[in-house]
Protein backbone atom coordinates (compact mmCIF):
# COMPACT_ATOMS: atom_id res chain seq x y z
CA UNK A 1 0.00 0.00 0.00
CA UNK A 2 1.17 3.38 -0.80
CA UNK A 3 1.38 5.70 1.84
CA UNK A 4 -1.05 8.45 1.20
CA UNK A 5 0.63 11.87 0.59
CA UNK A 6 0.88 14.06 4.13
CA UNK A 7 1.59 17.53 3.67
CA UNK A 8 -0.81 20.12 1.91
CA UNK A 9 -4.63 19.84 1.44
CA UNK A 10 -4.64 20.38 -2.09
CA UNK A 11 -2.85 17.25 -2.67
CA UNK A 12 -4.34 15.37 -0.33
CA UNK A 13 -7.26 15.68 -2.04
CA UNK A 14 -5.94 14.46 -5.12
CA UNK A 15 -5.33 11.09 -3.11
CA UNK A 16 -9.17 10.74 -2.33
CA UNK A 17 -9.75 10.73 -5.98
CA UNK A 18 -6.93 8.87 -7.15
CA UNK A 19 -6.46 5.61 -4.35
CA UNK A 20 -9.46 3.69 -3.15
CA UNK A 21 -8.61 1.58 0.01
CA UNK A 22 -8.34 -2.08 -1.81
CA UNK A 23 -6.67 -1.21 -5.01
CA UNK A 24 -3.80 1.04 -5.09
CA UNK A 25 -3.32 0.26 -8.52
CA UNK A 26 -6.76 1.75 -9.93
CA UNK A 27 -6.45 4.95 -11.38
CA UNK A 28 -9.10 7.30 -12.38
CA UNK A 29 -8.34 9.53 -15.01
CA UNK A 30 -7.18 13.24 -14.37
CA UNK A 31 -5.58 15.13 -17.32
CA UNK A 32 -2.73 17.31 -16.18
CA UNK A 33 -0.87 19.51 -18.16
CA UNK A 34 2.92 20.23 -18.03
CA UNK A 35 4.09 21.90 -14.86
CA UNK A 36 1.35 21.06 -12.61
CA UNK A 37 1.88 19.10 -9.75
CA UNK A 38 0.84 15.34 -9.32
CA UNK A 39 2.38 14.55 -5.85
CA UNK A 40 4.76 14.89 -2.97
CA UNK A 41 7.71 13.77 -1.87
CA UNK A 42 6.21 10.68 -0.26
CA UNK A 43 6.15 8.65 -3.75
CA UNK A 44 8.89 8.46 -6.64
CA UNK A 45 8.98 10.62 -9.94
CA UNK A 46 8.21 8.18 -12.31
CA UNK A 47 8.07 8.44 -16.49
CA UNK A 48 6.46 11.69 -17.72
CA UNK A 49 7.28 13.61 -14.32
CA UNK A 50 10.18 15.43 -12.64
CA UNK A 51 11.12 16.52 -9.17
CA UNK A 52 11.65 19.58 -7.94
CA UNK A 53 12.13 20.13 -3.97
CA UNK A 54 9.39 18.28 -2.07
CA UNK A 55 7.00 18.52 -5.00
CA UNK A 56 6.52 16.21 -8.09
CA UNK A 57 5.12 17.63 -11.47
CA UNK A 58 3.95 16.21 -14.59
CA UNK A 59 6.42 16.92 -17.37
CA UNK A 60 4.08 15.91 -20.45
CA UNK A 61 0.58 15.87 -21.55
CA UNK A 62 -1.43 13.05 -19.97
CA UNK A 63 -2.85 11.32 -17.31
CA UNK A 64 -1.74 10.81 -14.17
CA UNK A 65 -1.15 7.35 -12.74
CA UNK A 66 -0.41 6.19 -9.68
CA UNK A 67 1.72 2.60 -9.23
CA UNK A 68 4.54 0.93 -6.60
CA UNK A 69 4.98 3.92 -5.15
CA UNK A 70 5.58 5.67 -8.13
CA UNK A 71 4.24 8.39 -10.23
CA UNK A 72 3.60 8.61 -13.66
CA UNK A 73 2.22 10.45 -16.65
CA UNK A 74 0.86 8.51 -19.67
CA UNK A 75 1.59 10.77 -21.92
CA UNK A 76 -1.24 11.75 -25.35
CA UNK A 77 1.47 12.61 -27.70
CA UNK A 78 5.42 12.17 -28.24
CA UNK A 79 7.93 10.53 -29.74
CA UNK A 80 9.20 6.33 -28.88
CA UNK A 81 12.44 6.35 -26.87
CA UNK A 82 13.74 3.04 -27.20
CA UNK A 83 14.50 0.97 -24.12
CA UNK A 84 16.74 -2.37 -24.23
CA UNK A 85 14.41 -5.24 -24.71
CA UNK A 86 11.53 -3.99 -26.63
CA UNK A 87 10.30 -5.54 -29.71
CA UNK A 88 10.34 -3.18 -32.52
CA UNK A 89 9.81 -2.98 -36.27
CA UNK A 90 12.34 -1.33 -38.22
CA UNK A 91 12.56 -0.07 -41.91
CA UNK A 92 16.09 -0.68 -43.52
CA UNK A 93 17.31 2.50 -44.46
CA UNK A 94 20.89 1.79 -45.40
CA UNK A 95 22.94 -0.72 -46.10
CA UNK A 96 26.76 -0.91 -44.85
CA UNK A 97 29.63 -3.96 -45.81
CA UNK A 98 28.46 -5.14 -42.05
CA UNK A 99 25.99 -3.72 -40.84
CA UNK A 100 22.36 -1.72 -41.55
CA UNK A 101 20.62 1.20 -40.20
CA UNK A 102 17.14 1.55 -39.46
CA UNK A 103 14.65 3.30 -39.09
CA UNK A 104 12.53 2.56 -35.32
CA UNK A 105 10.31 5.22 -36.00
CA UNK A 106 11.82 7.25 -33.20
CA UNK A 107 14.21 9.97 -32.92
CA UNK A 108 17.62 7.74 -33.54
CA UNK A 109 18.02 5.22 -35.74
CA UNK A 110 19.17 1.86 -34.95
CA UNK A 111 22.26 -0.03 -35.69
CA UNK A 112 22.07 -3.62 -36.67
CA UNK A 113 25.32 -5.22 -37.10
CA UNK A 114 25.67 -8.13 -39.44
CA UNK A 115 26.78 -10.35 -36.79
CA UNK A 116 23.02 -10.20 -35.07
CA UNK A 117 21.04 -11.32 -37.90
CA UNK A 118 20.20 -14.93 -38.40
CA UNK A 119 22.52 -15.58 -40.96
CA UNK A 120 26.26 -15.22 -41.74
CA UNK A 121 26.82 -12.28 -43.64
CA UNK A 122 30.00 -12.23 -45.66
CA UNK A 123 31.72 -8.56 -45.54
CA UNK A 124 30.28 -6.46 -48.39
CA UNK A 125 27.12 -9.16 -48.69
CA UNK A 126 24.65 -7.73 -46.39
CA UNK A 127 22.25 -5.95 -49.43
CA UNK A 128 21.69 -10.04 -50.55
CA UNK A 129 20.11 -10.62 -47.08
CA UNK A 130 18.45 -6.96 -46.27
CA UNK A 131 17.95 -4.05 -48.71
CA UNK A 132 16.89 -0.66 -48.23
CA UNK A 133 13.14 -0.51 -48.05
CA UNK A 134 13.17 -4.22 -46.36
CA UNK A 135 10.68 -4.31 -42.92
CA UNK A 136 12.39 -6.22 -40.24
CA UNK A 137 11.05 -7.43 -36.71
CA UNK A 138 13.93 -7.02 -34.63
CA UNK A 139 14.42 -6.14 -30.63
CA UNK A 140 16.44 -3.14 -28.85
CA UNK A 141 19.34 -4.81 -27.47
CA UNK A 142 21.63 -1.29 -26.06
CA UNK A 143 21.02 2.30 -25.91
CA UNK A 144 23.96 4.43 -24.18
CA UNK A 145 23.72 7.86 -22.97
CA UNK A 146 23.81 9.37 -26.28
CA UNK A 147 21.05 7.21 -27.98
CA UNK A 148 22.86 5.31 -29.51
CA UNK A 149 20.75 2.33 -31.08
CA UNK A 150 21.74 -1.60 -31.36
CA UNK A 151 19.21 -3.50 -32.43
CA UNK A 152 19.35 -7.49 -32.73
CA UNK A 153 17.50 -9.92 -34.86
CA UNK A 154 18.97 -12.93 -33.37
CA UNK A 155 16.49 -13.79 -31.46
CA UNK A 156 13.78 -16.65 -31.56
CA UNK A 157 10.97 -14.97 -33.94
CA UNK A 158 12.70 -12.17 -35.11
CA UNK A 159 13.18 -12.01 -38.83
CA UNK A 160 12.77 -10.32 -42.25
CA UNK A 161 8.98 -9.54 -42.98
CA UNK A 162 8.33 -10.23 -46.25
CA UNK A 163 4.66 -9.71 -46.76
CA UNK A 164 2.13 -7.75 -45.42
CA UNK A 165 1.59 -4.31 -44.64
CA UNK A 166 2.45 -2.06 -42.08
CA UNK A 167 1.04 1.30 -40.49
CA UNK A 168 2.39 3.67 -38.22
CA UNK A 169 0.85 4.90 -35.48
CA UNK A 170 2.11 7.37 -31.99
CA UNK A 171 3.80 4.83 -29.61
CA UNK A 172 1.18 5.85 -27.11
CA UNK A 173 -1.41 4.14 -28.79
CA UNK A 174 0.33 0.93 -28.40
CA UNK A 175 -1.59 -0.48 -25.07
CA UNK A 176 -5.05 0.70 -26.72
CA UNK A 177 -4.21 -1.16 -29.87
CA UNK A 178 -3.42 -4.25 -27.54
CA UNK A 179 -5.98 -3.88 -25.18
CA UNK A 180 -6.28 -5.07 -21.57
CA UNK A 181 -4.92 -8.71 -21.42
CA UNK A 182 -4.68 -8.68 -25.00
CA UNK A 183 -8.47 -8.04 -25.35
CA UNK A 184 -7.97 -5.66 -28.51
CA UNK A 185 -5.36 -7.45 -30.46
CA UNK A 186 -7.20 -10.87 -30.32
CA UNK A 187 -10.50 -9.37 -31.07
CA UNK A 188 -8.79 -8.21 -34.53
CA UNK A 189 -6.97 -11.51 -34.88
CA UNK A 190 -9.85 -13.31 -34.82
CA UNK A 191 -12.22 -11.15 -36.70
CA UNK A 192 -9.91 -10.56 -39.97
CA UNK A 193 -7.76 -13.58 -39.80
CA UNK A 194 -4.54 -11.79 -39.79
CA UNK A 195 -1.59 -12.03 -38.46
CA UNK A 196 -0.71 -8.74 -36.51
CA UNK A 197 2.46 -7.65 -34.44
CA UNK A 198 2.46 -4.54 -32.96
CA UNK A 199 5.88 -2.80 -32.19
CA UNK A 200 6.23 -1.19 -29.02
CA UNK A 201 7.77 1.77 -31.34
CA UNK A 202 3.93 1.77 -32.82
CA UNK A 203 4.96 -0.30 -36.16
CA UNK A 204 2.42 -2.01 -36.67
CA UNK A 205 2.56 -5.57 -39.05
CA UNK A 206 -0.49 -6.98 -40.66
CA UNK A 207 -0.69 -10.37 -42.68
CA UNK A 208 -3.40 -12.38 -44.14
CA UNK A 209 -6.17 -11.98 -46.98
CA UNK A 210 -6.68 -8.80 -48.73
CA UNK A 211 -10.29 -8.39 -47.20
CA UNK A 212 -8.96 -8.86 -43.51
CA UNK A 213 -6.15 -6.58 -43.99
CA UNK A 214 -8.23 -3.78 -45.11
CA UNK A 215 -10.74 -4.27 -42.35
CA UNK A 216 -7.69 -4.77 -40.06
CA UNK A 217 -5.87 -1.51 -40.43
CA UNK A 218 -9.54 0.47 -41.19
CA UNK A 219 -9.98 -1.33 -37.26
CA UNK A 220 -6.70 0.02 -36.26
CA UNK A 221 -7.11 3.41 -37.19
CA UNK A 222 -10.67 3.31 -35.84
CA UNK A 223 -8.54 2.73 -32.36
CA UNK A 224 -5.91 5.27 -33.47
CA UNK A 225 -8.75 8.21 -33.29
CA UNK A 226 -10.60 6.84 -30.20
CA UNK A 227 -7.54 5.98 -27.96
CA UNK A 228 -9.22 8.35 -25.01
CA UNK A 229 -12.71 7.09 -25.13
CA UNK A 230 -14.01 4.32 -23.20
CA UNK A 231 -15.97 1.54 -24.78
CA UNK A 232 -13.76 1.19 -27.25
CA UNK A 233 -13.28 -2.91 -27.65
CA UNK A 234 -17.24 -2.51 -28.06
CA UNK A 235 -17.05 -0.29 -30.76
CA UNK A 236 -14.38 -2.19 -32.61
CA UNK A 237 -16.29 -5.15 -32.10
CA UNK A 238 -19.32 -3.73 -33.28
CA UNK A 239 -17.22 -2.29 -36.58
CA UNK A 240 -15.35 -5.64 -37.30
CA UNK A 241 -18.60 -7.32 -37.13
CA UNK A 242 -21.02 -5.34 -39.20
CA UNK A 243 -18.92 -2.80 -40.66
CA UNK A 244 -20.48 0.05 -39.64
CA UNK A 245 -18.97 3.56 -38.08
CA UNK A 246 -16.32 3.29 -41.26
CA UNK A 247 -13.77 5.67 -40.38
CA UNK A 248 -13.26 8.20 -43.09
CA UNK A 249 -9.39 7.81 -44.25
CA UNK A 250 -9.07 10.89 -45.48
CA UNK A 251 -9.12 12.45 -41.84
CA UNK A 252 -5.49 11.51 -41.03
CA UNK A 253 -5.95 11.65 -37.34
CA UNK A 254 -9.36 12.45 -36.50
CA UNK A 255 -8.29 16.48 -35.22
CA UNK B 1 7.81 60.26 -31.90
CA UNK B 2 5.02 62.74 -32.80
CA UNK B 3 3.85 65.13 -29.71
CA UNK B 4 0.38 64.94 -31.11
CA UNK B 5 -1.06 61.72 -30.71
CA UNK B 6 -2.70 61.13 -27.84
CA UNK B 7 -2.22 57.33 -26.79
CA UNK B 8 -4.41 57.95 -23.31
CA UNK B 9 -7.84 60.17 -23.29
CA UNK B 10 -8.97 62.02 -20.48
CA UNK B 11 -10.98 58.60 -18.84
CA UNK B 12 -7.81 57.04 -19.12
CA UNK B 13 -8.63 54.49 -21.54
CA UNK B 14 -5.77 53.63 -24.67
CA UNK B 15 -7.02 54.07 -28.16
CA UNK B 16 -8.70 50.86 -28.18
CA UNK B 17 -10.75 51.53 -25.50
CA UNK B 18 -8.61 49.00 -22.80
CA UNK B 19 -7.69 50.29 -19.63
CA UNK B 20 -4.04 50.50 -18.65
CA UNK B 21 -4.17 46.72 -17.16
CA UNK B 22 -6.07 45.20 -19.72
CA UNK B 23 -4.88 42.62 -22.31
CA UNK B 24 -5.99 42.47 -26.18
CA UNK B 25 -8.46 39.48 -26.32
CA UNK B 26 -6.66 36.39 -26.47
CA UNK B 27 -7.52 33.20 -28.39
CA UNK B 28 -5.44 29.90 -28.00
CA UNK B 29 -6.50 26.69 -29.78
CA UNK B 30 -4.04 23.39 -29.61
CA UNK B 31 -3.63 20.76 -32.16
CA UNK B 32 -4.64 22.35 -35.11
CA UNK B 33 -2.32 20.94 -38.11
CA UNK B 34 -2.32 17.26 -38.85
CA UNK B 35 1.29 17.01 -40.25
CA UNK B 36 3.46 18.34 -37.42
CA UNK B 37 4.05 16.56 -34.23
CA UNK B 38 1.99 19.49 -32.48
CA UNK B 39 0.72 22.31 -33.29
CA UNK B 40 -1.31 25.95 -31.65
CA UNK B 41 -3.03 28.49 -33.07
CA UNK B 42 -3.48 32.32 -31.24
CA UNK B 43 -5.34 34.69 -32.04
CA UNK B 44 -4.12 38.32 -29.62
CA UNK B 45 -6.50 41.36 -30.53
CA UNK B 46 -5.40 41.31 -34.38
CA UNK B 47 -2.53 39.32 -34.06
CA UNK B 48 -2.86 36.33 -35.86
CA UNK B 49 -0.01 33.75 -35.10
CA UNK B 50 0.64 29.90 -35.56
CA UNK B 51 3.22 27.65 -34.10
CA UNK B 52 4.43 23.26 -35.21
CA UNK B 53 6.78 21.96 -33.77
CA UNK B 54 8.58 18.62 -35.25
CA UNK B 55 10.80 16.25 -32.99
CA UNK B 56 12.52 15.55 -31.38
CA UNK B 57 14.30 14.10 -33.83
CA UNK B 58 18.05 13.28 -34.88
CA UNK B 59 19.87 16.92 -35.73
CA UNK B 60 20.81 17.51 -39.04
CA UNK B 61 23.71 18.84 -40.34
CA UNK B 62 25.41 17.04 -37.39
CA UNK B 63 27.78 19.05 -36.15
CA UNK B 64 25.07 20.77 -34.67
CA UNK B 65 24.23 17.78 -32.65
CA UNK B 66 24.74 18.09 -28.60
CA UNK B 67 25.67 14.44 -26.98
CA UNK B 68 24.32 15.63 -24.07
CA UNK B 69 20.86 17.14 -25.11
CA UNK B 70 18.44 18.10 -27.50
CA UNK B 71 19.22 21.61 -29.48
CA UNK B 72 15.86 23.48 -29.78
CA UNK B 73 15.65 25.49 -33.15
CA UNK B 74 12.82 28.31 -34.30
CA UNK B 75 11.86 29.57 -37.24
CA UNK B 76 10.04 32.78 -36.83
CA UNK B 77 8.65 34.17 -39.84
CA UNK B 78 5.87 36.84 -40.93
CA UNK B 79 3.52 35.83 -43.67
CA UNK B 80 3.84 38.30 -47.16
CA UNK B 81 0.66 39.57 -46.29
CA UNK B 82 0.80 40.23 -42.37
CA UNK B 83 1.33 43.81 -42.11
CA UNK B 84 0.24 46.74 -43.91
CA UNK B 85 2.49 46.83 -46.65
CA UNK B 86 3.49 43.82 -47.97
CA UNK B 87 6.59 41.69 -46.05
CA UNK B 88 9.75 40.98 -47.94
CA UNK B 89 9.67 37.14 -47.33
CA UNK B 90 12.96 35.34 -45.73
CA UNK B 91 14.81 35.78 -43.17
CA UNK B 92 15.92 39.40 -42.00
CA UNK B 93 17.32 40.83 -38.88
CA UNK B 94 14.50 41.02 -36.67
CA UNK B 95 13.39 37.15 -37.68
CA UNK B 96 16.99 35.96 -36.97
CA UNK B 97 16.75 37.79 -33.50
CA UNK B 98 13.62 37.00 -32.26
CA UNK B 99 14.40 33.07 -33.68
CA UNK B 100 16.47 33.14 -31.93
CA UNK B 101 15.44 34.46 -28.25
CA UNK B 102 12.58 32.40 -28.44
CA UNK B 103 14.76 29.27 -28.98
CA UNK B 104 16.47 30.26 -26.28
CA UNK B 105 13.40 30.87 -23.82
CA UNK B 106 11.68 27.48 -25.09
CA UNK B 107 14.96 25.99 -24.02
CA UNK B 108 14.92 26.64 -20.22
CA UNK B 109 11.85 25.00 -19.87
CA UNK B 110 12.29 21.94 -22.09
CA UNK B 111 14.04 18.63 -20.90
CA UNK B 112 16.24 18.73 -23.46
CA UNK B 113 18.92 16.26 -21.62
CA UNK B 114 16.23 13.43 -22.04
CA UNK B 115 16.68 13.64 -26.09
CA UNK B 116 20.62 13.89 -26.61
CA UNK B 117 21.49 14.35 -30.32
CA UNK B 118 18.22 15.39 -31.16
CA UNK B 119 17.04 18.71 -32.48
CA UNK B 120 13.38 20.12 -31.72
CA UNK B 121 11.84 21.94 -34.63
CA UNK B 122 10.05 25.01 -33.73
CA UNK B 123 8.04 27.12 -36.85
CA UNK B 124 6.02 30.19 -35.64
CA UNK B 125 4.45 31.38 -38.97
CA UNK B 126 2.79 35.40 -38.17
CA UNK B 127 -0.14 35.94 -40.29
CA UNK B 128 -1.64 38.82 -39.08
CA UNK B 129 0.82 41.11 -37.01
CA UNK B 130 -0.45 44.01 -35.25
CA UNK B 131 2.43 44.27 -32.15
CA UNK B 132 3.62 41.91 -30.21
CA UNK B 133 4.00 38.95 -32.17
CA UNK B 134 7.03 37.77 -30.40
CA UNK B 135 4.88 37.17 -26.97
CA UNK B 136 2.05 35.30 -29.13
CA UNK B 137 4.69 33.27 -31.00
CA UNK B 138 6.29 32.02 -27.67
CA UNK B 139 3.20 31.64 -25.97
CA UNK B 140 2.16 29.55 -29.22
CA UNK B 141 4.60 27.68 -29.11
CA UNK B 142 5.02 26.56 -25.36
CA UNK B 143 1.44 25.25 -26.54
CA UNK B 144 2.75 23.49 -29.67
CA UNK B 145 5.40 22.11 -27.43
CA UNK B 146 3.09 20.69 -24.78
CA UNK B 147 1.26 19.30 -27.20
CA UNK B 148 3.35 17.48 -29.26
CA UNK B 149 4.18 15.51 -26.17
CA UNK B 150 7.72 16.81 -25.29
CA UNK B 151 8.54 16.61 -21.48
CA UNK B 152 8.79 20.30 -19.85
CA UNK B 153 8.98 21.82 -17.26
CA UNK B 154 6.36 24.13 -17.45
CA UNK B 155 5.06 26.22 -20.26
CA UNK B 156 6.12 29.75 -21.01
CA UNK B 157 3.57 32.77 -21.26
CA UNK B 158 4.79 35.74 -22.43
CA UNK B 159 3.14 39.29 -22.21
CA UNK B 160 4.60 42.78 -23.12
CA UNK B 161 3.93 45.70 -20.89
CA UNK B 162 5.06 49.60 -21.39
CA UNK B 163 5.23 53.42 -21.16
CA UNK B 164 2.62 55.24 -23.43
CA UNK B 165 2.27 59.00 -22.84
CA UNK B 166 3.98 58.61 -18.98
CA UNK B 167 1.97 55.80 -17.93
CA UNK B 168 2.72 51.92 -17.48
CA UNK B 169 0.17 50.12 -19.93
CA UNK B 170 0.06 46.32 -20.59
CA UNK B 171 0.44 44.70 -23.87
CA UNK B 172 0.66 48.17 -26.50
CA UNK B 173 -1.00 48.05 -29.27
CA UNK B 174 0.36 48.88 -32.70
CA UNK B 175 0.36 53.00 -31.89
CA UNK B 176 0.91 52.31 -28.92
CA UNK B 177 4.53 50.13 -29.93
CA UNK B 178 5.26 53.08 -32.82
CA UNK B 179 4.33 55.84 -30.88
CA UNK B 180 4.59 55.14 -26.94
CA UNK B 181 8.10 55.41 -25.11
CA UNK B 182 8.95 51.93 -24.00
CA UNK B 183 7.74 48.56 -25.50
CA UNK B 184 9.22 45.37 -23.23
CA UNK B 185 8.08 42.16 -24.00
CA UNK B 186 8.66 39.17 -21.41
CA UNK B 187 8.74 35.95 -20.94
CA UNK B 188 7.48 33.66 -17.56
CA UNK B 189 7.21 30.42 -16.54
CA UNK B 190 4.27 30.76 -14.24
CA UNK B 191 5.25 27.44 -12.28
CA UNK B 192 9.01 28.41 -11.16
CA UNK B 193 8.26 32.00 -11.36
CA UNK B 194 11.49 32.14 -13.48
CA UNK B 195 11.66 34.71 -16.57
CA UNK B 196 13.17 33.68 -19.67
CA UNK B 197 12.84 37.03 -21.84
CA UNK B 198 13.20 39.83 -21.14
CA UNK B 199 13.54 42.87 -23.96
CA UNK B 200 13.25 46.22 -23.31
CA UNK B 201 12.97 48.96 -26.32
CA UNK B 202 12.71 53.08 -24.91
CA UNK B 203 13.25 54.54 -21.60
CA UNK B 204 11.30 53.60 -18.07
CA UNK B 205 12.91 54.55 -14.60
CA UNK B 206 13.81 52.12 -12.10
CA UNK B 207 10.62 52.47 -10.49
CA UNK B 208 8.40 52.00 -13.58
CA UNK B 209 10.45 49.18 -15.13
CA UNK B 210 9.36 47.17 -11.89
CA UNK B 211 5.65 48.19 -12.31
CA UNK B 212 5.79 47.17 -16.37
CA UNK B 213 7.46 43.91 -14.61
CA UNK B 214 4.55 43.35 -12.32
CA UNK B 215 2.02 44.08 -14.60
CA UNK B 216 3.54 42.05 -17.20
CA UNK B 217 4.06 38.80 -15.16
CA UNK B 218 0.18 38.77 -13.49
CA UNK B 219 -0.59 39.12 -17.42
CA UNK B 220 1.80 36.36 -18.23
CA UNK B 221 -0.60 34.46 -15.22
CA UNK B 222 -3.98 34.81 -17.24
CA UNK B 223 -2.44 33.76 -20.22
CA UNK B 224 -1.11 30.95 -18.90
CA UNK B 225 -4.61 29.61 -17.91
CA UNK B 226 -5.64 30.53 -21.10
CA UNK B 227 -3.02 28.00 -22.50
CA UNK B 228 -4.01 25.41 -19.92
CA UNK B 229 -7.75 25.61 -21.40
CA UNK B 230 -6.63 25.09 -24.64
CA UNK B 231 -4.67 21.94 -23.89
CA UNK B 232 -7.76 20.36 -22.12
CA UNK B 233 -10.33 21.33 -24.58
CA UNK B 234 -8.32 19.72 -27.56
CA UNK B 235 -7.95 16.49 -25.06
CA UNK B 236 -11.48 16.88 -23.73
CA UNK B 237 -13.02 13.47 -23.21
CA UNK B 238 -14.04 10.84 -21.06
CA UNK B 239 -11.02 8.68 -19.95
CA UNK B 240 -12.83 7.66 -16.76
CA UNK B 241 -13.41 4.22 -18.10
CA UNK B 242 -10.61 3.92 -19.81
CA UNK B 243 -8.55 0.66 -18.96
CA UNK B 244 -4.44 0.88 -18.91
CA UNK B 245 -4.07 -0.97 -21.96
CA UNK B 246 -1.96 -4.01 -22.45
CA UNK B 247 1.91 -4.77 -23.27
CA UNK B 248 1.78 -8.32 -24.02
CA UNK B 249 0.35 -9.80 -27.26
Amino acid sequence: MITPFSTSGTVRCLVAIYMSEDDVQRTDRILVIPGESVGDSSLKSGMGTYRRGDEIFAAQLGIVNYRAGFVNVIPFSGKYQPKPGDSIIGLIQDAGPNSWMVDIHCPYTAFLHANETPWKVDFGTTTQYLRVGDIVLAKISQVDETRRVNITMKEQGLRKLTSGQIMRLSHTKVPRVIGKGGSMISLLKEHTGCRIFIGQNGVIWIDGELDGMVKASAAIELIDRGTHLHGLTDEVRTFLLGGTNVPDTNDVDGV
Amino acid sequence: MSEDIVLLNSDGLRVDGRALDELRPIKIEAGVLGNADGSAYVEWGANKVLAAVYGPKEAQPKYLQDTAKAIVQVNYNMAAFSGDERVRPGPNRRATEISKITAEALENVILTNQFPRASIDVYIEVLEADAGTRCAGLTAASVAIADAGIPMIGMVAACAAGKIDGHIALDLGKKEDNFGQADMPLGYVPGTGEIVLLQMDGHMTMVEFRKAMDMAISACEQIHELQIGALRRRYAVNYADMDDGGTEQ
